[in-house]
């Protein structure tokens, strides 16, 4: 029979949608409106899981997003698959496919359940006091064994192939909750005219509202509520949206599920959406969580909270056992056994932790015959798979027994120990805690955003106190955020209702006559944490709540401790005999609730992951196979090549072409800053380390960028095309930086200059031309532009067109040899290359990549910032003094260029280094030492920074940063290698025609 | 000899209904003190002393405020010679930079009751009519992008974004509206 | 993600800004006049302030001004933004 327990005449369900599902390969049925655990309930199991540690047998503690124990997995298919789900938040839809968590070979019959029996070995800290022999042991053995054993579910192996998305929101007031105090505080907000979002992580609103029996006089008002907030069109309302993070200056992470709870999502609908929500004013209104009662084998299934089981009884139409004992400290516990006791549940006995119970629902139980007794404490239970018999026993204050033990069968055990205000997000937002005595929790006090608090989060527990605390929040809100005080935080507010002992308790261990060894009371269901691991922290000298919690792991499971912090506080404060306020408590962090790294990630991924840059260029290289490499955001050709060529023939052939004919080459991606202003010459001469008044219009200057600091930051060929202007050239990844340090220092240190910044990086495509033919390519195509060596010699720059389209000719090398860079707006650039690349057929002409260009310039001992450079080379390290004027009073790291470490003379200086194997290339990063054969700790004295094989040398050649390098060149160093150490030779790093002859072709 | 003036060609950026690549055009930053720039709106015909993060439209041109001693000029795309010619003329001996950056970007046209909410995917700005109206204009980011957003209607956005950029632009966005449908 | 208020544009999302260190340090206008150690100072030294500190922001995607901000580093609350040039605000710190 399906669904026995199933009320007939409760809860919120619909009874004409019968819904098929399956758990561990069993198939069920339940009902639209169920969570898996309510389905399962109804099935009559209570069977849901296994635990942490001790792979305890495990039901449903809960009804919501507390729920520590019932873990389960959910399968779409093999690419959907999400473990560790809370049962009790798992919406059913029709298929649904559940599967049960670290059980082995199955739920009821569990392998790793030894571990419960061997517990006595794995105390709290086991993991510091064991394994610790042998050394190597830890990694190679105990970890893997203890990671696989242990544990939750598992991810898939497959990508994610469902949709995410972001959005950024902003509000006047975000109320987060929609139960009665957020419903208030919304409709309250709206009505002043705020632009109001409230989210909720249920998927309807109404929050405790739906655990009231259908029908109730509630019902009305949350259905009027619901709907004038729809009719207002600046509220939002979002469901199944978890607030699960709070960030500075009231930004608040949603996480919004679309489809999980759907039988068939469309193809490629989002399935998650994170919201990044930035509110004038927020109102909190997360409700409070039921306290579990810490007793000895507290843990078996059949035992849940009160509340859980109202809830389950009258939102989910489920009688979730036959006969219970309801241990109450807390009047609630009373309702839930009256309630239960119409449904048709025997109440075996109400034995209340509390020397008193005169409440109106206590009286209720009595009035309607159900047995209660005061003074009562539990000492354990019974069942394996689900519980059978709970062993009560009264006790004085004095802990005497008062009368013998009793047993009392049951298959259901429900508790309250009082309610825990959810103060999380409060507590997230860095808003101060206070320990309210009568409320027996920690309720938000000084609060550190433009936040409030509402309803049973703030101890305002009873329903009208609750909706009139809400709508309190919600007016004050939006008129607070009306006003738009900038002063942050909001002042706390004490004109509101005042928090309520109506549902205070009880936190700690209850008391037991004696110890009993061998059993165990839970205080963290999820993480198996007992009250004998609390007392071994104590036992061994723990005594700040922060350090017990992390030795024991208590609250540190993925629930976060919703249902068991309090219950440590409060049983560390009755050992250490000390008042929970002063026992402190521990911080809560995001997420509130666990979120998928897909939410996290949005649509940042594949193609979106970042911005894939690529110059106007970049579809003539794909069209003639080049190979891609990233530098910064770009893609760059690095080679193209022919013929199933691999890099090393490829790069072979592109480096003979250029210094044999002429090569092309796609310079897009360099930096280029526009320097304008009638002070542009002052700015240059301030900013950078050459000397720039002597700089002719025309002409052109390799330009060196040092840092405040004296260390080279970039380089790069700077033009100066008019008296007030200059074209300056930066490396590819260096532009925003370059930019943002000039943009500093005329800011904030040389306002009075007359002179502007503007990047033209992507307004002019850059086409490189070198090697000795490269004149004859370009003479025919260009107007108004004489390349004869006379006209135009090396280092200078004219204005004129390309094949009619405007162009600014270079004449500039970065390999060696007679080359020209022709900048043309970047639209007009894909033509512009063609052409040369037709015209250039007659002399050869090469398409070449970075790698060519990396060799080609390794050659020539021309550095690369980044590579040669490290952010602690001086222009002189790198053989680049020349460039730095001795006759400037200041420029930006001139003064520091005077600190003594920077002329030591053992600074790591730029150097060639030579294998005597002429194929051997070294590895770049290798380190150059003295000599070979040193043991460690050996000390380096250099290491290599580029390696290529050249093409033009036929061999091998490297470039090294070396102590004191320039005065050893002709000594043998030594290269270490993974094969063994090379011996090699140090030369000067140009490698390649030194005269320089080769520039003018 | 081959004159290639006439292939202009921008970036090939995939189209979809909310999103549309706008024509060429001519676009320059010109950066001066506040008194120069007002004597270059005199110039053009619009004014330049606009108020912080607003535009100026006459006829043809229109000016973006992007900094307090920086506008971006936009016009038709044959208007940049002649744009240059006039501010060369009328700023003479005043300091100031003006660089031609027709090339260096883009435009996209989001237009739609539900453009604001589709930029609210990668744009971290409140995008509501009361917080960003008609006729403002910023840099800002979308995403892991910087673009320029200037609000032309309710329901219309013009947006600049670096030409090297506009395809991830182009394909947040466009992933942007895919989610629109499942809201 | 902090809400900053660009003393030019409003409040801006920190998105659009870039952090720049510590405020009011400026550079000699004679830095060879500077001694060794009072370089050293300026170039590595900097304080380490628990409550308002003097700092430095660019509005990077937006105006591109640096400009001065006081900030509370222990509860990230800006107390003051002021433009490059002007004193912090009087009483502000």
């Amino acid at each position: 029979m399906t669904q026995a327990f199933r009320s007939a005449d409760r809860g919120r369900v619909d009874r004409t949608r019968p819904l098929r599902f399956s758990f561990d390969g069993r198939s069920y049925e339940g009902l639209s409106g169920d969570s898996l655990a309510s389905a399962l309930l109804a099935n009559g199991v209570h069977l849901m899981g296994r635990s942490f540690k001790y792979h305890r047998p495990r039901g449903v503690l809960a009804a919501g997003a507390e729920e520590p124990s019932a873990l389960v997995s959910v399968r779409r298919d093999a690419a959907r698959y999400t473990p560790n789900l809370r049962a009790t938040q798992v919406e059913l839809y029709d298929g649904l496919e559940a599967h049960s968590q670290n059980r082995w070979p199955s739920l009821s019959f569990d392998v790793g359940a030894i571990s419960d029996l061997l517990s006595p070995l794995f105390p709290a800290g086991f993991y510091y006091k064991t394994f610790m022999w042998p050394r190597g042991g830890w990694k190679a053995l105990y970890e893997p064994c203890i990671r696989a054993a242990a544990g939750l579910g598992r991810a898939p192996r497959e990508v994610d192939p469902d949709r995410y998305a972001n959005r950024y929101a902003h509000c006047d007031v975000l109320v987060v909750g929609g139960g009665p105090a957020g419903l208030a505080a919304a409709l309250a907000a709206a009505d002043r005219g705020a632009r109001v979002m409230l989210c909720d992580e249920q998927a309807q609103l109404g929050g405790s509202l739906l655990a009231e029996a259908s029908g109730d006089p509630t019902d009305a008002w949350l259905a009027r509520s619901i709907e004038s907030l729809r009719a207002h069109a600046r509220v939002t309302l979002l469901s199944r949206t978890t607030a699960f993070g709070y960030f500075p200056h009231n930004l608040i992470a949603l996480n919004q599920r679309l489809t999980d709870h759907l039988e068939n999502p469309r193809a490629g609908q989002t399935r998650e959406r994170c919201w990044q929500v930035r509110a004038r004013q927020v109102v909190l209104a997360t409700g409070a969580i039921e306290r579990p009662l810490v007793f000895p084998g507290n843990d078996r299934p059949g035992i849940m909270l009160a509340a859980a089981a109202r809830s389950f009884l009258n939102r989910y139409a489920v009688v979730p056992g036959t006969r219970a004992v309801v241990i109450a400290a807390c009047d609630e516990a009373y309702r839930a056994a009256i309630e239960l006791h119409q449904a048709g549940v025997a109440i075996a006995m109400i034995g209340d932790v509390r020397a008193r119970a005169d409440g109106d629902w206590p009286e209720a139980a009595r009035r309607a015959g159900l047995p209660v007794q005061t003074h009562t404490t539990v000492l354990g239970t019974e069942g394996r798979l689900r519980i059978k018999a709970a062993r009560l026993l009264r006790l004085d204050t004095e802990r005497r027994p008062i009368g013998a033990i009793q047993s009392h069968a049951c298959d259901l055990l429900l508790m309250s120990g009082g309610f825990t205000p959810s103060v999380h997000l409060h507590s997230q937002s860095r808003g101060k805690l206070a320990w309210d005595q009568r409320v027996q929790g920690f309720i938000p006090a000084q609060a550190a955003e433009r936040v409030r608090s509402a309803g049973s989060c703030r101890g305002v527990f009873s329903l009208a106190a609750a909706i009139e605390d809400g709508a309190d929040a919600g007016s004050s809100a939006a008129g607070d955020a009306a006003a738009c005080t900038t002063a942050f935080p909001a002042a706390p507010d004490s004109s509101r209702a005042a928090p309520d002992g109506a549902m205070a308790g009880y936190a700690g261990a209850l008391p037991q006559p004696q110890a009993a060894p061998g059993s165990k009371a839970f205080v963290d269901w999820q993480n198996d944490v007992t009250t004998r691991d609390l007392a071994l922290a104590l036992r061994e000298g723990f005594v700040s709540i922060e350090h017990i919690k992390r030795y024991t792991t208590a609250g540190m499971a993925t629930d976060q401790g919703k249902t068991s912090n309090l219950n440590a506080l409060g049983f560390v404060s009755q050992r250490l005999d000390k008042a929970i306020a002063e026992v402190g408590l521990t911080t809560f962090r995001m997420p509130y609730t666990p979120v998928t790294f897909g939410s996290f990630a949005g649509f940042a991924r594949g193609e979106l992951f970042d911005p894939v840059r690529t110059t106007p260029i970049h579809e003539w290289a794909v069209q003639h196979g080049a190979v891609f490499e990233d530098v910064a955001l770009w893609k760059r050709a690095r080679h193209f090549p022919q013929d199933g060529e691999d890099l090393h023939a490829a790069v072979a052939r592109e480096c003979r072409a250029v210094r044999g004919g002429c090569g092309i080459f796609d310079a897009s991606t360099l930096g280029k800053i526009e320097v304008v202003g009638r002070d542009a010459v002052t700015f240059m001469n301030r900013m950078y380390a050459n000397a720039w008044t002597s700089l002719a219009v025309g002409r052109c200057r390799y330009g060196v960028l040092l840092r405040e600091d004296g260390f080279v930051l970039d380089d790069g060929v700077v033009a100066r095309t008019a008296e007030d202007r200059f074209h300056v050239t930066t490396t590819t990844g260096g532009a925003p930086r370059v930019l943002a340090l000039m943009e500093d220092y005329l800011q904030t240190e040389w306002p009075e200059l007359q002179v502007w910044l503007t990047s033209t990086t992507e307004q002019w495509a850059v086409i490189a031309l070198q090697g000795p033919n490269s004149r004859r390519v370009l003479q025919y195509l260009v107007q108004d532009v004489d390349l004869s060596a006379a006209a135009m010699p090396h280092m200078s720059v004219a204005r004129g067109a390309i094949c009619g389209v405007p162009a600014l000719v270079f004449r500039v090398s970065f390999t060696g040899e007679l080359g020209f860079e022709v900048n043309v707006p970047a639209d007009y650039a894909l033509a512009v290359w063609a052409a040369i690349y037709e015209a250039g057929a007659a002399h050869g002409i090469t398409a070449y990549g970075t790698e060519a260009m990396h060799v080609l310039r390794a050659e020539k001992g021309y550095i690369i910032i980044g590579q040669e450079t490290d952010g602690t080379a001086t222009a002189d390290d790198v053989g680049l003094g020349w460039a730095v004027s001795k006759l400037k009073p200041d420029f930006v790291g001139k003064r520091s260029l005077a600190r003594l470490a920077m002329s030591a003379p053992d600074r790591r200086q730029l150097v060639g280094l030579l294998t005597s194997d002429p194929q051997l290339v070294l590895e770049e990063g290798a380190q150059v030492m003295l000599s070979s054969g040193q043991r460690p700790p050996a000390r380096p004295i250099g290491h290599v920074t580029s390696s290529y094989y050249s093409a033009t040398r036929e061999r091998s050649i490297a470039l090294a940063m070396v102590a004191g390098g320039r005065s050893r060149v002709g000594q043998t160093l030594c290269v270490a290698a993974t094969s063994g150490d090379v011996p090699v030779q140090v030369t000067s790093p140009v490698f390649f025609d030194p005269e320089g002859k080769r520039l003018d072709g | 000899m081959v004159d290639l003036s006439a292939l202009r060609r921008p970036p090939i950026i995939a189209a979809s209904p909310m999103l549309r690549l706008q024509p060429p055009a001519a676009r320059h930053i010109l950066r001066a003190a506040p008194a120069v720039l007002e004597a270059a709106g005199e110039a053009l015909g619009l004014s330049l002393s606009m108020p912080v993060c607003r535009a100026s439209i006459a006829a043809t041109r229109a000016a973006l405020w992007l900094g307090p001693d920086e506008r971006l000029l936009l016009g038709e795309a044959s208007s940049a010679i002649e744009t240059a010619r006039r501010l060369q003329q009328a700023l003479q001996q005043q300091p100031h930079s003006l660089v031609d950056v027709s090339h260096r970007q883009v435009a996209f046209a989001i237009t739609g009751p539900q453009a604001a909410t589709v930029l609210a995917a990668g744009c971290p700005l409140d995008l509501d009519p009361g917080a960003f109206p008609v006729g403002m204009c910023t840099r800002t980011v979308l995403a892991k992008a910087e673009i320029v957003l200037w609000r032309r209607a309710d329901d219309g956005f013009h947006l600049e974004v670096w030409r090297s950029f506009a395809a991830y632009v182009s394909g947040v966005l466009a992933e942007a509206a895919r989610d629109l449908a499942d809201t | 993600m902090l809400l900053i208020s660009c003393p030019y544009c409003g409040a801006r999302p920190e998105l659009e800004f870039t952090h720049a260190g510590q405020a009011h340090l400026a550079r000699a206008r004679e830095p060879a006049a500077v001694g060794a150690q009072d370089w050293a100072d300026f170039l590595y030294m900097r304080d380490n302030t628990r409550g308002v500190h003097a700092e430095r922001w660019r509005h990077t995607h937006g105006c591109g001004r640096f400009f001065n901000a006081l900030r509370d580093t222990t509860s990230d609350h800006f107390v003051a933004t002021y433009r490059v040039g002007e004193p912090p605000p009087q009483g502000a710190a």
